[in-house]
């Protein structure tokens, strides 16, 4: 297909042992199970694609692969380059609660070596997972001490490991996406200055680009007093908020979670305004606003305004005939249902 | 909410008293909110209240380990419902004072209470009451359960006739459908065939089926505190109007904090309508929470330079959804007083261009229910 020209693929590894929990929050994040739903998933036959476009011309192609030890062998083994060729970036998942921490480290080795070989330039994010399961008094200690010993078995990628403590029953699996979302975004620098620029105009104090199947922040812009704001985790919160929202509104009108779209949220009280509308087609701009009606309307106002702007952001060649017809983006096609089988 | 054990206050922050009441003070007022105003609390009536002090009770009764700890903790503290595990068997009578549109009071009971016990001060605790909740626990054994209700309903019919029974068929979550119907069914059975017997009347007892894993104890908890609410007739009417008026598909008048609806249109109401309701007031309440901290208190004032305008924001918290499927506006939320929102569900030919039909609407609603409810 022509489009696939245009489009930044970034192949993404989702790798870890059997049930540690990587199409748990595959499916989480990009196609709206809700966390109680996964004890349904079955474990993972050798590797499962899924294509996912993002704004800015970012086509993620994430490889989930089945973590059972028969499929890593062969990864390994027989399919190496294809594997492990061309990465971007590699997410390795380690269950928290696993008896056999010692032997994940040395199978995350042997990972890390092939990617070395084939990819020496991925980006590796290990997720550590399932930390509800943890007491909350010792999460930090333990998160610390496995990163350590995982970061010791990271070969030349070292320092460059970032770590990250998950679960799917919180905000938790949010933050950490964000951060590998962002990591991989072509012209983020280019979206900042224009959201820098929109901000200023409409007086903002903070604004949020959140892509719109995930509600994953895509960046964000803050400002004034904003920059005090107390809740330190409000990016992921909003996320998370946003993701319960589309899926009680689903719920409600009997209709797949992707298709539960809003087009304007708007809260008004007498300390902030606020409104959450679509940018372009992949995204949706949050907005706080200090509460006047007059910079609230205007605000609206501006960014219908901007929106070509930003479209253009997103279909990078000038000439891009027609939007509707992609076909591997965020579509329903990997909604619940078709996708859960 | 004067309870010592379980409620955390938020952090304590000096509101300005002249600024605006808004969602944001609410949630930040709660402190203040705690302490029961005794002195000049509007008195209210309810139907069966003695006394009339205006403090209907609610008292949870029941076999022990039937979750009625759980229920007041999850519904009045917001304790997350799997922390009620780590609840301990209650002991002595915890009462507990609630401060909002009405005040009222919760009154957890131990299991194992023994009412016909001469020590017993029988008036003191039925003599003024709004409503009797008894909990089964419908994952155990509730033979018992049913033969202690029947007891009690028969003794208070005998001695304090007025009392309005509320049975929780609770913990119905992880219960098939089927099994649920037929415990349901024979539960009823059971204390309608009992109250036949001895002669009296069904009258004063319901039943509800309730878990706190899902919306179920708070759609319950919002049909028993609606029969204790004196007004609720002109607050149906008046809802009832408002959704004639402005084609809307259902109304809701919501206690924000305890997410008990107050009370709602007359036109038939489904829990899927109270869900996303409810829902969307949590989506409200936590974005009013993460921006309207308050500026008030940075080092050097606002430093926002926005030229000085007396009218500044809303005076009541206003949020509006708009869907893009349908074409319209879906959810609407009006922040009516200190304690209460009204939650509007859109219909299909809800008016978005005609937001001032709303505005106005709502206006008069507003205005109709501070007379009514004076705080
Ligand atoms: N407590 C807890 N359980 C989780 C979490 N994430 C996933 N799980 C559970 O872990 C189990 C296994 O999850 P999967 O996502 O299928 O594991 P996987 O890594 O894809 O496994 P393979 O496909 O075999 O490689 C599921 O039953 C989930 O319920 C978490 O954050 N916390
Ligand atoms: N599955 C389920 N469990 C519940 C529910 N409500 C309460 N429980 C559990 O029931 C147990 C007993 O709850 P309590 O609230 O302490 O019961 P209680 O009636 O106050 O008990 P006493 O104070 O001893 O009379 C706890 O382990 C709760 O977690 C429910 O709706 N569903
Ligand atoms: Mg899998
Ligand atoms: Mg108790």
């Amino acid at each position: 297909m022509s489009s696939s020209k245009r489009l930044k693929q970034r192949k993404v590894l989702l790798m870890g042992k059997s049930g540690a929990g990587k199409s748990s929050m595959r499916s989480i994040v990009f196609s709206n199970y809700v966390a109680k739903d996964v004890r349904r998933l079955g474990a993972t036959i050798d590797v499962e694609h899924s294509n996912i476009k993002f704004m800015g011309n970012l086509m993620l192609n994430l490889w989930d692969c089945g973590g059972q030890d028969g499929f890593v062998e062969n990864y390994l083994l027989h399919s190496r380059s294809h594997v492990f060729g061309g990465v971007a970036v590699l997410i390795f998942v380690f269950d928290i609660e696993s008896r056999e921490f010692a032997a994940d480290v040395i199978n995350y080795g042997n990972i890390i070596r092939a990617l070395e070989e084939c990819s020496p330039n991925a980006k590796v994010f290990c997720l550590i997972h399932k930390m509800d399961l943890v007491q909350s008094g010792f999460r930090h200690s333990l998160f610390e001490q496995r990163a350590e010993h995982i970061r010791a078995a990271s070969e030349s990628f070292g320092e460059a490991v970032e770590f990250f403590p998950t679960s799917i029953w919180d905000q938790s699996l949010y933050k950490a996406w964000t951060q590998i979302i962002y990591f991989l975004i072509p012209n983020a620098q280019t979206i900042e200055s224009m959201l820098q620029d929109l901000a200023e105009v409409i007086h903002a104090r903070e604004i949020i680009l959140y892509e719109r199947t995930t509600c994953l922040m895509v960046t964000h812009i803050t400002k004034g007093t904003e920059l005090q704001n107390p809740f330190t985790d409000r990016f992921e919160r909003i996320s998370s908020i946003l993701k319960t929202h589309k899926h009680s509104m689903a719920k409600h009108m009997g209709v797949p979670a992707g298709s539960a779209n809003f087009a304007e949220l708007q809260i008004k009280t007498g300390r902030f305004m606020f409104f959450i509308t679509r940018l372009t087609e992949n995204t949706n701009l949050a907005v706080s606003l200090p509460p006047y009606e007059y910079i609230f309307n205007s605000a609206r106002v501006n960014i219908s305004l901007m929106r070509p702007r930003f479209a253009e952001l997103e279909l990078s060649n000038k000439k891009r005939p027609d939007i509707g017809s992609r076909t591997e983006s965020n579509d329903d096609s990997r909604e619940r249902g078709e996708g859960a089988n | 909410m004067g309870d010592e054990n379980l409620h955390q206050s938020p952090p304590i922050s000096n509101v300005d008293q002249s600024a605006q009441q808004t969602l944001i003070r609410y949630l930040q007022d709660l402190p203040e909110a705690d302490k029961p105003s005794a002195s000049n609390a509007p008195s209210r009536k309810t139907p069966n209240s003695r006394a009339n002090d205006g403090k209907p009770r609610l008292l949870l009764m029941g076999q022990r380990r039937s979750g009625k700890s759980s229920i007041s903790s999850v519904v009045f503290h917001k304790l997350p419902p799997p922390e009620t595990l780590y609840l301990e068997t209650t002991t002595r009578i915890k009462k507990e004072y609630m401060h909002s549109f009405m005040d009222f009071q919760v009154w957890d009971f131990p299991g194992h209470l023994n009412y016909t016990d001469p020590s017993f001060d029988t008036e003191e605790i039925f003599g003024e009451i709004g409503a009797l909740i008894w909990v089964i626990d419908a994952q155990d054994d509730f033979f018992d359960a049913v033969t202690k209700l029947n007891e009690l309903i028969q003794y208070l019919q005998e001695n304090y006739p007025e009392i309005i029974v509320e049975v929780f068929i609770h913990k119905v979550d992880g219960l098939s459908d089927d099994y649920l119907s037929d415990t349901y069914q024979i539960i009823v059975d059971r204390v309608q065939d009992e109250l036949e017997d001895s002669g009296h009347p069904l009258g004063n007892v319901s039943f509800h089926r309730t878990s706190i894993y899902d919306h179920s104890i708070y759609e319950a908890f919002s049909k028993v505190i609606q029969k204790l609410i004196f007004e609720i007739g002109p607050l149906e009417s008046l809802l009832t109007t408002l959704c004639a008026n402005c084609k809307m598909e259902k109304a809701y008048l919501f206690d924000v904090l305890s997410k008990i609806y107050i009370a709602s249109d007359l036109s038939p109401s489904d829990s899927s309508s109270y869900e996303i309701s409810s829902e969307y007031v949590d989506l409200v309440v936590d974005i009013s929470e993460i921006y309207g901290w308050d500026r008030n208190e940075l080092e050097g004032g606002d430093t926002e330079q926005i030229e000085e305008d007396p009218e500044v924001g809303n005076q009541d918290a206003e949020s509006l959804i708009v869907l893009e499927k349908k074409n319209g506006s879906y959810l609407y939320l009006k922040e009516i007083n200190k304690y209460l929102a009204l939650i509007c569900i859109m219909g299909d030919d809800s008016p978005t261009d005609r937001k001032a039909l709303i505005d106005y609407n709502v206006g008069v609603f507003q205005e109709t229910l501070k007379q009514i409810f004076p705080r």
